[in-house]
């Protein structure tokens, strides 16, 4: 039974694709049919269910399950949470989005070497990341939630400048910057639409449906690993993860879409 | 009149230190976001740490992006990358559409994911429309369908197009579209090719 339901499924998106191929005009449509053809089934649940798993079983050097974990609304409290990120941390006297705080997190309190889990941070077929894993199940208990992000701390607030900074700094042998890319609305690369990152409007759609499911990939990716192939394409050197500029252009990209309302993990291309 | 001059000067000190208060202001987030930048990427295979260094006409194109782009700046880019324009030492504009189509379709180069061995592409589809049987363009630039048809071949017309490729930025300052052949994207072979893909009635763009 469930054979054929994958069979039908299979076919399903092979006609999806063909239709994709011949004459699709744009991404959103593209999207909203791959969502249809998936129904109900989301692959990114996979994601979560791990990612609850790793949340509540103890694990690490420590034993310890990451009930102690404060994603900025107590110990333990993952619903809503991802809405408020990124945000100030007094514990590590930092701003964090959330790909970071856990890495503290799964470091500081379960004593996890943090050089292995940064190793995996992107997975990629077997070798599985917990990371995106632990993203999707807290990201996914945000659905619903309102984008509501605090940059009243003056480093949250310098965060938020550093990431505008960042958006328009031109470098690289293509002369590229984000703003290149994002900075108008109603714009393609092929037929790829570009949402223009600098509005409400644009911010909200791009940044409320990440992380998502790639089925180009065959892998949930989180908004770190969104953010370095960005820098990829502007033929830049390689992202840090949980970097200054990282977690700069997130508390940006983040704070202009204050107001939206999370639907992630979702399905994208 | 001395008087006036006088009476209007703390008015014009007043600007000044604002004007002047303003570029500090500026010259300060761009030491930050330098800072930040360098601390935050790491060298990966041909994408090396010095492509995050800007030349000037990055520089200034990054501090002016948020607003109007004053005349004297725009002048200064302009004048700095005319300088740079090499026309074709062969004095042969045209090349092969063939090979200016494969280079348009190509995306690749200069990523840190690949091969430095092979030539880099143009990804001209990436933002405008050129050959009527490719319906996957993009919007960035503009639509270059009939290009040669519709403007013709003389030695201005070619030497124009070869600078735009060559150079965006000579005539459009902080222009979306690369400096192909200033910045070693693309090779005088390559842009000729590209040249012929605009310009060859038997090429598909003027079909
Ligand atoms: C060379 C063009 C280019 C540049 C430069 C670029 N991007 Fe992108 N970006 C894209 C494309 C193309 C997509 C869509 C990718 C896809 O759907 O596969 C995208 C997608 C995104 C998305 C997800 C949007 C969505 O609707 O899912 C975000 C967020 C984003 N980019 C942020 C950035 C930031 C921040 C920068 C600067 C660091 C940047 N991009 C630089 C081309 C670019």
């Amino acid at each position: 039974m469930k054979s054929i339901y994958g069979c039908i499924r299979g076919l399903l998106l092979a006609a999806c694709c063909v239709t994709l191929a011949w004459a699709q005009s744009s991404t959103e449509e593209a999207i909203a049919e791959y969502r249809a053809m998936f129904g109900d089934e989301n692959p990114a649940e996979l994601w979560q269910i791990r990612g609850e798993e790793l949340w509540t079983t103890p694990r690490g050097p420590k034993n310890v399950a990451l009930a102690g974990c404060d994603l900025g609304l107590g110990a333990g409290i993952v619903t809503g949470a991802y809405a408020q990120l990124p945000r100030w941390f007094e514990d590590t006297q930092r701003v964090q989005d959330l790909e970071s705080r856990l890495v503290s997190c799964l470091t500081d309190l379960q004593g996890l070497d943090e050089a292995e889990l940064l190793k995996s941070r992107f997975g990629d077929g077997a070798k599985k990341s917990d990371l995106e894993a632990l993203t999707a199940y807290i990201v996914a208990a945000s659905r619903g939630h309102t984008m509501s992000v605090s940059i009243a701390h003056p480093a949250a607030q310098a965060a938020y400048d550093l990431g505008h900074g960042v958006f328009y700094y031109r470098a690289g042998p293509h002369d590229f910057s984000c703003a290149t890319c994002h900075g108008e609305s109603g714009k393609r690369i092929r037929l790829q639409v570009l949402p223009k990152l600098l509005d409400p409007v644009g911010a909200r759609y791009a940044y409320t449906s990440w992380p998502g499911y790639r089925v180009s990939q065959g892998e949930l990716r989180t908004m770190e690993w969104r953010l370095q192939d960005c820098f990829r394409q502007q033929r830049l050197p390689q992202l840090r993860y949980g970097s200054e500029v990282a977690i700069g252009l997130t508390m940006f990209l983040a704070k202009n879409a204050e107001g939206g309302i999370m639907t992630a993990p979702n399905i994208t291309r | 009149m001395r008087n006036m001059n006088l009476r209007k000067l703390p008015f014009l000190a007043l600007v000044l230190g604002v004007l002047l208060h303003f570029e500090v202001v500026a010259d300060g987030m761009r030491d930050t976001v330098v800072a930040a930048m360098e601390a935050s990427f790491e060298a990966k295979k041909q994408a090396t740490m010095d492509r995050l260094d800007q030349d000037e006409t990055q520089t200034l194109c990054t501090q002016h992006a948020a607003g109007i782009l004053p005349s004297a700046v725009a002048e200064r880019i302009m004048t700095l990358n005319r300088a740079t324009i090499r026309p074709p030492p062969d004095g042969q504009y045209l090349g092969d559409w063939k090979g200016g189509e494969l280079i348009a379709q190509t995306g690749t180069g200069f990523q840190s994911s690949d091969d430095p061995t092979k030539p880099a592409g143009g990804n001209c589809y990436a933002c405008h429309e050129l050959s009527g049987s490719e319906i996957a363009f993009g919007t960035i630039g503009p639509s270059l369908r009939y290009y040669g048809k519709v403007r013709g071949t003389s030695p201005t017309t070619l030497a124009a197009a070869w600078a735009k490729l060559y150079n965006s930025n000579a005539h459009m300052p902080c222009s979306n579209m690369p400096r192909f052949g200033h910045r070693g994207i693309l090779t005088d072979q390559q842009l000729k090719d590209l040249m012929a893909l605009l310009f060859d009635p038997a090429s598909p763009v003027n079909q």
